[in-house]
């Protein structure tokens, strides 16, 4: 079986304390618990967007001027007008280049590297006082909306699952993996140099 | 509870006015203490001097029947602890507290064991409450037969139980370059340690059956943020479990009932909460929570991505940050260490801003990956002091400076993985209070 080749490659790595997990693993008790879903029987709860491609992005559109009368009705109570940041929230606009400067504005605009990433997020989470309640073409007009207010989609445009996943965002190579540990303080006892003042 | 005649301001015991302060009978008090010493007993620079007691009367608890056993009730702690308390946020304030956090009070805290009731907390959307005859979590996607499992199925199986730490990867992004945070329940507060009950998520990856090519898995939460992140297959094989019971109980509703993931070492908001689906991939999600939030800002506008391990760490808890010493003397510095990588293998105090620094002292039981008490004795002579703590674990890492830190990273405005060196100031008065600088 394949997830027992992965874990003996993972066990031949000696991953640090995971040998018992393992050990357990190997063993693990074959109770045929479960009930067999088909993808039908999760289609509902299957919300997720694979954001670097699109794929799980759904059928329908929405227009950046069906966007705006959306966001004047469900979002700008905390987000405020044109998404310039309201009484809960701050600005879903603009940033691009703050991240060279000590005043780093994190928007979608700036710091998604995929756009189906606002898709994904205001489907699953907005608006927060009523999540999951949009349909599919409300969040391609939202998204087509504050993309437009970040210049990513043009005014009298709007967005399908093929535009969008096909908007370059500014930020697309914006991230590198993890390197730490990146420190390297050394034990010092003795004459040490002191910790800032 | 009748909590309103304790100080509950600072978050800092004070003790009454008469009642003995002497360390050697009880320290913790002592150093926890905020209020001038109204009692019988002085410290000097020299030592104590015991003036001589008045009688002990007979205590009103000997001379009457006490509370009776009630039928059935969930025990709470004495009313006389009604200050100790899980506090939101009060440093950076969010505007609402639905995606909020709350913090544990370390410095109150007595052993290794952080109680449920004050186990920090970070939700995206607030807490659901959750039937757990209802929940199912579904495993799906690059799996040979998708499954749902009920809550009495993953209770079937025979439990594990491993006791870690769980720390944000926010804590102490408030005081990076200037003390704004006053208590360790502050500047520490989003962590917690605990005993974790319940099965190898492996189990049920080998039960589904992982096709060809399945590397990265989403968790999912059945929370209003529908909180997901993406985890890296090796490490869900390696020692990721899905809990239901923490500390002998089952979760709370704040922590994730009736099910969560917890994920050793690893920053908290990976442990996803209330989990209700997890979805196998060959590559990760990219999604807001880990793209947008839960990346840490570098040189040249770039950004860490998937940064999970949180470093070797520790801190002094007693005293800390709004506490008062009275008078030189003898005190014993407690604090905790940890390491999302390890064990603890050393921790150094220093009592001079990081001159010299000597070895403090390991209380048993250190675990990996959790949290591990330290102490040391200090004799005060009185002057201003800087004291703090660093850590070494089992692969060898050392607690780095902010300084060090900041060779490498971008440390201004709204930064996470703060694991940096955490002094506290002792004035000749005798108060304690935040130094990092």
């Amino acid at each position: 079986m394949r997830s027992l080749d992965i874990i003996s490659a993972v066990a031949a790595a000696a991953v640090f304390c995971a040998a018992s997990s393992l050990a357990q693993a190997a063993g693990a008790p074959d109770l045929k618990l479960g009930t067999p879903v088909s993808a039908a029987d999760i289609a509902a709860i299957d919300i997720d967007i694979s954001t670097s491609d699109g794929v799980g992005l759904p059928p329908g559109k929405g227009t950046v001027a069906d966007g705006a009368k959306i966001y004047a009705e469900k979002c700008v109570e905390c987000h405020g007008e044109k998404a310039a940041g309201g009484s809960m929230y701050g600005s879903m606009v603009g940033g691009v280049g703050s991240f060279l400067t000590d005043k780093r504005k994190l928007t979608p605009g700036s710091m998604y590297p995929y756009a189906p990433i606002l898709f994904d997020y205001i489907r699953r989470a907005m608006p927060m006082t009523a999540p999951q309640s949009l349909t599919n073409e409300e969040v391609y007009a939202l998204s087509a909306y504050i993309l437009n207010l970040n210049g990513l989609v043009p005014d009298g445009g709007s967005l399908d699952a093929k535009t969008m996943a096909a908007i370059e965002m500014p930020n697309r190579n914006g991230f590198i993996v993890d390197d730490r540990p990146d420190a390297k303080a050394v034990r010092c006892m003795k004459d040490c140099p002191p910790i800032k003042d | 509870m009748d909590g309103k005649k304790a100080s509950r301001s600072k978050g800092v015991k004070t003790l009454g006015s008469g009642e003995s302060a002497l360390p050697s009978q009880s320290r913790r008090k002592f150093l926890a203490s905020g209020a001038a010493v109204a009692g019988a007993t002085v410290a000097t620079g020299a030592g104590l001097v015991a003036a001589r007691a008045e009688k002990i009367a007979v205590p009103p608890s000997n001379q009457e029947m006490g509370r009776p056993i009630d039928p059935k009730a969930y025990g709470m702690p004495s009313k006389y602890e009604a200050h100790v308390t899980r506090n939101r946020t009060d440093v950076f304030v969010n505007k609402q507290n639905w995606s909020d956090w709350s913090m544990t009070p370390l410095h109150q805290q007595v052993g290794i064991i952080t109680p449920n009731g004050l186990f920090y907390e970070r939700h995206h959307a607030g807490v659901p409450d959750i039937d757990p005859a209802t929940h199912n979590l579904v495993i799906h996607g690059m799996v040979k037969q998708p499954l749902k499992f009920s809550m009495s199925d993953l209770m079937r199986y025979p439990s594990v139980s491993k006791f870690h730490f769980m720390e944000c990867s926010g804590n102490g992004l408030t005081d990076w370059k200037a003390p704004k945070s006053k208590t360790v329940q502050q500047t520490h507060g989003l962590l917690g340690c605990a005993q974790w009950t319940g099965i190898p998520l492996s189990w049920l990856l080998d039960r589904v059956g992982l096709a060809d090519g399945a590397k990265w898995l989403l968790f999912e939460g059945a929370d209003g943020a529908a909180h997901a992140r993406s985890i890296p297959i090796e490490k869900a094989l390696a020692d990721t479990l899905l809990v239901y019971g923490q500390n002998g109980e089952m979760l709370r509703p704040e922590n994730g009932y009736p099910l969560r993931a917890f994920i050793p070492g690893w920053e908290g908001n990976v442990s996803v909460k209330w989990l209700r689906r997890i979805k196998v991939s060959d590559k990760p999600w990219h999604l807001r929570s880990e793209t947008a939030r839960y990346t840490d800002p570098m040189p040249e506008g770039k950004w860490r991505q998937f940064s999970m391990v949180m470093e070797c760490k520790s801190v002094i808890t007693n005293p800390s940050g709004g506490m008062q010493l009275h008078g030189p003397g003898l005190y014993e510095i407690q604090g905790f260490a940890w390491s999302g990588n390890g064990t603890i293998k050393a921790v150094d105090v220093t009592l001079d801003g990081g001159r010299t620094w000597q070895e403090a002292k390991l209380e048993d039981p250190v675990l990996d990956r959790c949290l591990t008490r330290f102490r040391f004795l200090w004799n005060w002579d009185g002057g201003p002091a800087k004291i703090a703590s660093r850590a070494v674990d089992s692969t060898g890492y050392v607690q780095p400076t902010v300084a060090d830190l900041e060779k490498t990273r971008a440390i201004t405005g709204f930064v996470q993985h703060h694991n940096a060196i955490f002094p506290w100031s002792i004035a000749p008065s005798g108060e304690v209070a935040n130094a990092i600088a």
